[in-house]
């Protein structure tokens, strides 16, 4: 190891007149280097952040102008969610009366219960969920819809392009100043 | 009797050995930790339940950011050279070779085709940060990130690409339809959204289903 050996020849006499010159010791404590380099590993272990990134697939469906490509939906399985500024969520379910009266709105928190209500009163094979962004919805409510559809294992959901009735319906609500009267209240 | 006389041995160890384990093992962690890829933008990403791990080799990432703007990073070298020469061919945009060798230091690009040659040729620090005007993906009449990609398709010519989105919680759908729509047109139907992880709820369907199931 790193030490020498400095006690030899410590208690021997020499001649009167030869002065004794004080050997130093070569041995250095190290223990403070060993804490020293202790302490550096556990900072850059705890400062180190595991990157490893997750994410979620998303499959893209081809735009097809042939009607008999495109996918069916049946209107009694159908739940169209409508995403508003500030996480509002509108929907209806089937197809959008003229008047609006099947026009709902809700919140992300309500949502989940929307959709489970949907699940359990539909047969499995008609139930699609048609989902629309509309123009001021962010990219972080459309990750979450996408979210709730893995959440709640829904099979069968399509990003759309939202229509215009649908922005006028929005637009109408939103400016009355609140949800429509036909509202329920969603927990 | 004589009892045996123990030996005062010393308390104090030799520290070398440890000391040199210590220094090996953080010779260790700083060398085998992988920095962070250059980010063109910050990005804040949303979150889901998703727990599916991202491919980590040969990304190609679409960055969107807070205020829109899109970016496109490469981090295959040879490929991301190539797809620069293509798009040169393609739109004739004048390179250099000298401006062609940049490509290979600036993993993020996040500038209209155009303004390609001053770009290549601005320094580190000003190919990334807020104030790169991104790649115009904002309507169909000028979707770049279309060109962008058909190059890539046409380099990486049927070996898959590992195409990841990348976007800002808070930047709009408009923008996402619009790189959407630029896949979609390159028949890019398959990508990942990264997302950061978070819990699932133990009454969510998908938690039963998970647990119903064993684990594959």
């Amino acid at each position: 190891m790193a030490e020498m050996d400095t006690s030899s020849g410590g208690g021997h006499k020499k001649g009167p007149g030869v002065k004794k010159a004080k050997k130093m010791s070569t041995r250095v404590d190290l223990t403070p280097m060993v804490d020293l380099g202790f302490l550096l590993i556990t900072f850059f272990v705890f400062t180190t952040t595991m990157s490893e990134q997750t994410a979620m697939v998303l499959y893209l469906p081809k735009d097809t102008d042939k009607p008999e490509e495109q996918n069916k939906a049946k209107e009694s399985g159908a739940l169209t969610l409508l995403l508003a500024r500030d996480r509002t969520v509108y929907y209806y379910e089937g197809i959008l009366a003229t008047d609006g009266s099947n026009f709902k709105s809700g919140s992300f928190q309500g949502i989940r219960q929307i959709i489970l209500d949907k699940k359990a009163s539909t047969n499995p094979q008609d139930l699609v969920i048609v989902i629309k962004p509309g123009e001021e919805a962010t990219f972080k409510d459309v990750v979450d819809v996408l979210d709730e559809m893995t959440i709640n294992v829904i099979k069968r959901y399509a990003l759309v392009d939202i229509a215009e009735p649908e922005v006028m319906l929005i637009k109408a609500t939103e400016g009355a100043g609140g949800a429509p009267a036909a509202t329920p209240t969603t927990k | 009797m004589g009892r045996a006389k123990l030996p005062r041995k010393s308390t104090t160890i030799d520290m070398t050995a440890m000391c040199d384990v210590a220094f090996l093992l953080l010779s260790f962690f700083i060398l085998a930790t992988k920095t962070k890829p250059p980010e063109a933008v910050k990005v804040m990403i949303p979150s889901s339940v998703s727990s599916t791990k991202v491919d980590a080799k040969d990304k190609v990432t679409v960055t969107i950011g807070k205020d829109g703007k899109v970016f496109l990073a490469f981090e295959d070298k040879a490929k991301r050279m190539d797809i620069v020469k293509d798009l040169n061919t393609r739109f004739s945009l004048q390179l250099s070779p000298s401006e062609l060798e940049k490509v290979n230091s600036a993993e993020v690009f996040g500038t209209p085709l155009l303004a390609m040659k001053s770009f290549l040729n601005s320094s580190k620090e000003n190919q990334t940060g807020e104030k790169l005007p991104g790649i115009p993906a904002l309507d169909s009449t000028n979707n770049q990130l279309k060109d962008w990609l058909a190059s890539t398709v046409a380099i990486y010519q049927g070996s898959k690409i590992n195409l990841l989105l990348k976007g800002d919680g808070l930047a709009k759908y408009t923008v996402f339809k619009n790189v959407i729509d630029a896949f979609k047109k390159n028949d890019l139907m398959k990508f990942n959204i990264i997302t950061n992880q978070e819990g699932l709820d133990p009454s969510s369907a998908l938690y039963k289903e998970k647990s119903s199931k064993p684990k594959s």
